[in-house]
């Protein structure tokens, strides 16, 4: 087939592929480069991996960010399963406002959902006189508010696509429906509920624009630092960490891949 | 126990609303509670008299709305709403042609469509700063200019226009192909089949039948690259800068060193207002689909 394709076409393809690829490659081969400020090479080094061991605050902010990822992502995860099943399960009133409440914050620019959480936990702080400190919980509060509702389309996805018949035997069989939900539905469902968490791992992990907003002082998350870094603008150690996280990134992604395909039922 | 189990599913089973909404009771509070109504916090800060300190006084006006008729603020809406129809139109011809192309790819296939989601799931942050990386002064593209003696000068590409759009092309691209991509791969190939059968030649094959077929495709994929093209902030902060603020960061701006806490809650609702617009234009564009097709 692929001979068909006129030439342009390709060409095209090819272009646009080292587009979205060339970018991150480069960043990763230079971050090997032994120079400080030139984009030239001069030489093979490992200093600005090892830089970055130096920096106590690159280190610190990974534990947060790993704190921030696990915890929200365990949240939205469940948050956002059940409210797949509900939806994809049951027949019930107030079915219209709930599907446009999953779709608002799939729609709502980061920085819209940032500044109102801000608003809203500087309320509850000043005006109704809630303790509230900026930090790592209101962090998580806020990735599990935006998380959920992406947990919840890839796991309906799933659900929708699955036989309801094997449930109905489970129960013709003599489970109950906890039984059935237990040891049929959850299990072929898992495939789906991995992919939502990882998504919403990976979402929480890489995201700058909402926790630099409800972030105080002291609990700054990976992105936060990186960004800090960016903007500075100068040393090759940007590109250390960069090529650290796209690395652990592909690694998720394709354990993720592995992970899921064993249980899935149908090829 | 079990006894307690069975009374409980024999009341939800007469209750099947309740039996919904008790499994979806946490996550529908959730975003009720840390999405909604925050939101609705911003609506009527929007409308509040602004408090210099931060925060804003009781009062009602709709002065920050108005502020957008100011030329200073209707250019930045202006060029907002320039530069993510301009990332929807340059997504699109660079997308299609390559979703194209992967629907016929064959054997590579799988191994095409997985090239084009891992940009998807790799830090926004990391790829912002590989585009820095390479239009920066002292960046790979004008270091290999200066260096094959092509320029003297470094070319000032940070801080432009086209800077920022080849950031947002960069960074949503692929929510254009991957759309068009799962349309063109329903279609059925009889259907070109049969067009060259009765004597349509390539380009009318391709005007004809491909393109009005992958139209549900193309506009997903226009409405996935508009919405978080229109509300970005990283791509226009990092490769922008002062001089290419778009309506992102005059909201962040409002918050942080400005202090005018309700105009940035207007600004707010003004990129939900677009946002919302668009998201309708999609609904009703799917629902002719759906009646066309009927």
């Amino acid at each position: 087939m692929a001979g068909r394709l006129p030439r342009w076409l390709v060409a095209i393809t090819v272009a646009v592929y080292a587009f979205l690829h060339a970018p991150l490659l480069v960043l990763v081969v230079f971050s090997f480069n032994d120079s400080k400020f030139s984009a030239a090479w001069e030489g093979f080094t490992f200093q600005w991996y090892a830089r970055l061991l130096e920096r106590d605050d690159i280190l610190d902010s990974l534990w947060v960010s790993l704190e921030v990822g696990l915890i929200s992502t365990v949240v939205s995860t469940l948050l956002g399963t059940l409210l797949a099943l509900g939806l994809a399960r049951h027949r019930f009133r107030g079915r219209a406002a709930m599907e446009s409440l999953l779709y608002v914050p799939i729609v709502t620019p980061e920085i819209v959902c940032g500044i109102s959480l801000l608003i809203f936990f500087m309320f509850l702080k000043n005006v109704l006189h809630i303790p509230v400190v900026l930090g790592v919980p209101t962090i998580i509060i806020a990735h599990v508010a935006f998380n959920i509702s992406f947990v919840t389309v890839v796991v309906r996805s799933r659900l929708e696509g699955m036989d309801r018949n094997l449930e109905e035997a489970a129960m013709i069989l003599g489970a109950d429906e906890f039984t059935a939900f237990w040891r049929v539905t959850v299990p072929q469902l898992w495939p789906g509920i991995l992919s939502g968490a990882l998504l919403a791992f990976t979402m929480s992990f890489d995201d700058y624009v909402i926790t630099s907003l409800v972030t105080g002082p002291g609990s700054s998350t990976l992105p936060i630092v990186v960004y800090g870094m960016v903007r500075k603008n100068i040393e090759p150690s940007i590109n250390a960490i960069s090529t650290i996280i796209l690395v652990v990134t592909a690694l998720l992604i394709y354990a993720s891949d592995r992970l899921s395909k064993p249980t899935a039922l149908k090829p | 126990m079990m006894e307690l189990r069975r009374a409980w599913l024999r009341w939800l089973s007469r209750h099947p609303s309740l039996r919904a909404w008790s499994v979806m009771f946490p996550g529908a509070w959730w975003l009720l509670v840390f999405f909604m109504v925050p939101l609705g916090f911003m609506f009527a800060y929007s409308f509040m008299e602004r408090n210099v300190y931060g925060g804003v006084e009781a009062g009602f006006t709709i002065e920050h709305y108005a502020r957008f008729a100011d030329p200073l603020y209707m250019k930045i809406l202006v060029r907002t709403v320039v530069y993510a129809l301009g990332c929807t139109v340059a997504s699109l011809l660079m997308g299609y042609p390559v979703a194209y192309a992967i629907s016929r790819s064959g054997p590579w296939k799988n191994l095409l469509v997985f090239l084009v989601i891992l940009p998807f799931w790799t830090s926004f942050l990391v790829r912002t700063f590989a585009m820095i990386f390479l239009m920066r002064d002292t960046g790979l593209i004008n270091t290999t200019l200066m260096g094959m003696g092509l320029i003297t000068e470094p070319i000032e590409m940070l801080g432009t226009p086209a800077a920022v759009m080849a950031g947002l092309v960069y960074g949503f691209l692929p929510f254009m192909v991957l759309p068009i991509y799962s349309s063109l791969e329903k279609l059925d190939p009889s259907l070109l089949e049969a067009a060259e059968v009765l004597g349509a030649k390539p380009a009318a094959r391709f005007f004809r039948v491909v393109l009005p077929l992958s139209m549900p495709g193309v506009v997903a994929g226009s409405l996935l690259v508009f919405i978080p093209a229109l509300g970005s902030f990283l791509t226009s902060d990092l490769l922008g800068g002062a001089k290419e603020i778009m309506i992102g960061n005059l909201v962040q701006n409002q918050f942080t060193s400005a202090r005018n806490w309700p105009f940035g809650s207007a600004a707010s609702f003004v990129v939900m207002g677009v946002v919302l617009l668009a998201v309708f234009a999609y609904l009703r564009s799917r629902d002719d689909d759906a009646l066309a097709g009927a």
